[in-house]
């Protein structure tokens, strides 16, 4: 029996999204939108995070991208809000690839404005995909608990921003900020950590400036 | 579960690489998988089987090799593989920051 031969390969598998990726990112850009990864696990307040900010974006043309396995309450949320948003579902998928952004970008028909893409509710494998965005905004919560960047490190190194909803529930669970902090620091020192609150609606103003700081830049 | 497309295009590259050098069949694929890739190399065996089944990596044999994540110490210049909980660094207790050491996802090779 002959030996084998051995043929170099030295390519990463990952190629193909990378390259989408890429190609929507610069669509996107030419076309002047500012587009979102929304990352999270699910029930963090992904989709109330939204509207808050949405709210306050009003001179702003927002389109959403709604990823979920299955249903689309999120999607009709928005849509009753009056904002210009579309279902993806991916039927068992655990994250967003950039083939089926294309597709839905190109169904929504965008003109100058902002892009929302929330992933699915999944603090593991949606960090690891590139969907054409600008940036990834992470949403995590103090019913989480505050070992999240410990247990889930890759979201909070990938992350550009960083919100912690459910800050008006502080008083009753046990969420050790200065630990939290220290986490996400050891993996990502610039991205800013944002407290809020969706029930309460309050303290989204300086998100909003991160964001306009952001599409300036 | 997303190792089912992922593994199919493995197949594919490898077939694809197999033809150019006029390969009838591949016998071995070489690949090597960081444990912060987002892939689990054990669904990638799982899968593997099933997707080859009459392509050209039929009877191929899949060596994978994993690689753990590593830090590097702010402090000591160290790499190290972090303990639950921590991102301290195991020789000086300095801080450790992440590298790409363990987000490998790439063919090295394929043997025809």
């Amino acid at each position: 029996m002959s030996e084998n031969k051995e043929i170099e390969i030295m390519q990463s598998v990952f190629d193909k999204n990378e390259e989408v990726a890429a190609e929507i990112n610069l669509g996107l850009t030419r076309k002047g939108i500012f587009a979102l990864n929304v990352m999270g696990a699910p029930g963090v307040g992904k989709t109330s995070s939204l509207i808050q900010i949405i709210k306050r974006l009003s001179n702003i043309t927002s389109y959403v991208i709604e990823g979920d396995i299955e249903a689309d309450f999120d999607t009709q949320k928005l849509l009753a809000l009056g904002v210009k948003a579309i279902q993806i579902n991916t039927g068992g998928a655990c994250h967003l690839d950039a083939p089926l952004i294309g597709k839905a970008v190109d169904e929504l028909k965008l003109d100058e404005g902002i892009l929302f893409i929330e992933n699915i509710g999944n603090l593991v494998c949606p960090a690891e995909f590139k969907i054409g965005e600008h940036v990834k905004m992470l949403i995590s919560t103090v019913t989480e608990g505050s070992d999240k960047p410990y247990k889930y490190p890759l979201a909070f190194e990938k992350a550009d921003i960083i919100i912690i909803n459910k800050c008006d529930l502080l008083p009753y669970v046990d969420f050790d900020e200065d630990f939290f902090v220290t986490g996400v620091r050891a993996l990502n020192k610039n991205a800013p950590i944002f407290k809020v609150s969706c029930k309460m609606e309050e303290s989204f103003e300086e998100i909003i400036l991160w964001i306009m700081q952001k599409i300036k830049a | 579960m997303h190792e089912y497309p992922i593994t199919k295009r493995i197949i594919e590259i490898a077939e694809e690489f197999a033809r150019k050098n006029d390969a009838q069949e591949v016998k071995k694929i070489n690949l090597v998988v960081g444990e912060y890739s987002g892939y689990v190399a054990s669904s990638i065996n799982l899968y593997f089987e099933i997707i080859a089944e009459g392509s050209l990596c039929n009877k191929a044999k899949l060596s994978i090799k994993n690689i753990k994540p590593r830090l590097l110490c702010n402090a000591c210049g160290e790499l190290f593989i972090r303990k639950p909980f921590s991102f301290k660094c195991p020789l000086c207790n300095g801080e450790g920051t992440p590298t790409d050491i363990g987000k490998e996802f790439y063919i090295k090779s394929i043997e025809v």
